[in-house]
Order: structure tokens, then sequence, then C-alpha cells
């Protein structure tokens, strides 16, 4: 396989990767909502991340050609071939932390998918195009959600302000290219993420403003995922989603 | 039983899958949804095209399966059922038809077309009163969100524009 055509392969994983393991996290909120309305929620965004993470991965499958399907990707590769942003394997947490990662999460996507779209790689921009409206809704009603917590009572206000302090420095990674998807970025293919940045953290101060909540200082940044290096997290979480395939391996719904 | 000649032309193929709906919905035909995007067919084989609504829309498998038994029940063994993701599904495509057939059934159609310009009214679909709440941005599918109306008090899906 030439070397651009393996970028491209990766890139689709990488991609499918951040959907799958948010999409996993938030479906472990399913009848662990607060409320019923809210467990609802939780879940249909997590089913929008879980089919994202088909498409690019039945894609990649289709440019290796080498008889993996999507299923083979999701469940047989473990943490070091994993290439998903750390912010998306972290443990759910408190609501609060939740929907803090999902604002983060949410107005990256905006961003990056309104690129996506432009992409000279028809698949990328097929399924960007598809995302970036249901990003839409998704990003509305965490938005929502953190300015009620955070200008809601002291304990909400407290809960958000501590989730954003512990998942601010997980932001850095997503605006740092590496060298291929650079490559494929100069090619019109790839999003240039560190161009992201700038609106990425306007729309971050304005909603934190309304919401009453401190920027937390950028004095403190982690990274690694991409390069398959994760925290502690993700074995496990790949040890519960995996468990069927790797107990019964082949197995079909 | 047998396929006709008739049904063996785009038109016949889209006759027979007018029975096909939406498992979730069962008012909505794949035609009202806009998901059936084209029929083609090349000697005994057709070909289905349909689109996602979400990308992660669990009824997608059912309605592949449904065409296969639909066309499968009226004598045609050569179907093939594929997905295109581009153009993206919008509500913009639901028919007239559809939308009415929705509203009966107690889920308001969409309001908004998917650029955002406004097409109609949210209203209450038991009593027809505009002064309506949401009370979740998603409801018992990812297509719907939660409404309730202040008048009646009763709570009713609305079918979202995307």
């Amino acid at each position: 396989m030439e070397s651009n055509q393996q970028a491209l392969l990766d890139y689709y994983i990488a991609l499918g990767d951040d959907s799958l393991i948010l999409g996993h996290r938030l479906s472990e909120w399913c009848r662990n909502g607060p409320f019923l309305e809210e467990d609802l929620a939780l879940t249909n965004v997590a089913l929008d991340f879980i089919g994202r993470a088909r498409m690019f991965y039945s894609r990649a499958a289709e440019l290796e050609d080498k008889g993996r399907g999507e299923d083979d990707i999701a469940y047989l590769r473990d943490c070091r071939e994993y290439r998903n942003f750390l912010i998306n394997e972290l443990p759910v947490g408190d609501f609060a932390f939740t929907m803090a990662r999902q604002l983060m999460v949410d107005v990256y996507d905006m961003g990056f998918f309104a690129e996506l779209a432009q992409s000279k790689e028809p698949m990328l921009a097929a399924i960007a195009a598809k995302a970036i409206k249901e990003s839409r809704y998704h990003l509305r009603r965490s938005e929502e959600w953190i300015k009620r917590l955070g200008d809601g009572t002291e304990e909400s206000h407290e809960r958000v302000q501590s989730a954003f302090d512990l998942l601010w420095g997980y932001a850095a990674e997503m605006f740092e290219m590496s060298d291929d998807e650079q490559q494929l970025a100069d090619a019109g293919i790839a999003v240039k993420r560190s161009t992201l940045k700038q609106n990425w953290t306007s729309a971050m101060h304005r909603i934190m403003k309304q919401a009453t909540l401190d920027i937390p200082a950028d004095n403190w940044a982690i990274g690694g995922g991409r390069q398959g290096e994760h925290t502690e997290h993700l074995g496990y979480l790949l040890a519960e989603m995996q468990f069927l395939q790797r107990s019964y391996p082949g197995q079909q719904w | 039983m047998v396929a006709s000649d008739h049904s063996m032309d785009a038109a016949g193929i889209f006759e027979l899958l007018s029975g096909v709906v939406d498992p979730e919905i069962p008012v909505l035909t794949l035609q009202d949804l806009g998901v059936l995007r084209d029929i083609s067919v090349t000697g005994n084989e057709v070909t289905v095209t349909i689109t996602p609504t979400y990308a992660g829309c669990p009824a997608m498998e059912t309605m592949r399966a449904d065409i296969i038994t639909t066309l499968s029940d009226a004598g045609i063994q050569r179907v093939k059922v594929q997905q295109v993701l581009s153009p993206a599904w919008t509500t913009d495509w639901m028919s007239k038809h559809g939308r009415e057939k929705l509203r009966a059934y107690g889920i308001v159609p969409p309001a908004n077309t998917a650029c955002g310009q406004k097409t109609a009214v949210i209203e209450c679909p038991q009593c027809g009163c505009a002064d309506v709440k949401r009370i979740s941005e998603f409801g018992s599918t990812a297509c719907k969100a939660l409404y309730q109306c202040q008048d009646c008090r009763e709570p009713f899906d609305y079918f979202k524009c995307l």
C-alpha cells in the first residue's frame, strides 16, 4: 500500500475511533441518566456517534481490502492501535463532567466537520455533511445544559467548574497535527486542525462566560491519543466493549 | 406469487415498495420519508438505493430487510440494497402526504426547512394550541424531540428538522 493510501486509511480509522469511543462512553448512561428524558437524549447522541464510527470504519475496510470488516476494526484492535483523542475515553464521571466534555467535543466537531465537508475525498465529505447536521443538535443541547448547570445552584456550578478544570488540558491535542495528517491536509483531504483552535477557544469562552464559569488556565496539556498512547481508562473500556467478540470470535448479531 | 412482467420495471418495484414503512413510525413509507433514493433494474436483478436518516438509526437495518422480504414475496429473488450518504438526507424530502399522515398519527412534522426557514408553527396535535414547550431535544428516537402542550398539558413528539 502506498504511503499516502496508508495515511488515508489511518485517518479514517482515527476519526472512527473518536466517534466509537465517545459513543461507547455515552452509552454507559443508558438506564443511569438523571431522569428519563435525559437518559433518552444521552443514548440518542451515543447512537449518532456509533453510527459515524460505522461509516468511517466501513470505508476504511473497503480501502484496506484485506477482508476485514467494520466489526474487526472495532472489536479486534488493542489499546495501542486505537487513535482517538484522550478526551473521548475519560470515564463518564458525573452528569456535569459528561456535559462539559460533550460541549468541548461538540464545539470542536462543528468546526471540524464544516471543514471536512469540503474534503476532496468524497466519502469523508459525505460523512461530514451528515455528521454536522447531528452535531448542531448535540451542541444546542450541551450548550443549554452547561448554562443551566453553570448558572444554576451552588453545587451544579461547582461541579461543572471542576469538570472543566479537569478537562481543559485535554483540548490541546485536538489541534495538533501529525506529519502524515499534514500531508493529507496539503492534498486537500484532511482538515488543518491547527487552524480550528481560535474559533474553538472563542466559542468556549463565550458559552462559559454566559454560564458564569471561569476559563481554566492553559498551564497544562496532555496528548498522545493519535499516536496510540492512552490513559489507563481505555483498556477497561475495550475490555467491556470487546468482550463478546474476544470470547466468541466472529459472533454475529 | 410469481413476478409479473409489470412488477419488474422500476415503476412496478416502486409500487411494491410503497408497502414498506418505517418500523418506528409505521404511517410513513420509505418514499414519504425520502429514504428511498433510486430503483434500477438490470436483467432480473433489482438494485434499491436508500440513504440513512440519522447516522446511527437502528431502523435502517429493518428497512433494508423489509425491502428484501417485500420484493422476495413478490417473486423477485435477486435484490441488492445499497446505501448512499450523499446528498445527506434531510427532512425537506419528506412528502406533503407524509407530513399530513404524521400529524394525524400524533407526531408534529418539521416546522422549518433544513436551512432554518420557517414553514409552519408547532401546534399541539391533540388540541391545536400553539402554546407549546420543548421538554427535551431528544425523544423516543433520534429523529424526534419531546414537547408538551401548555393548554391541554398533553406531551407529544415533534419530528425535528435535519
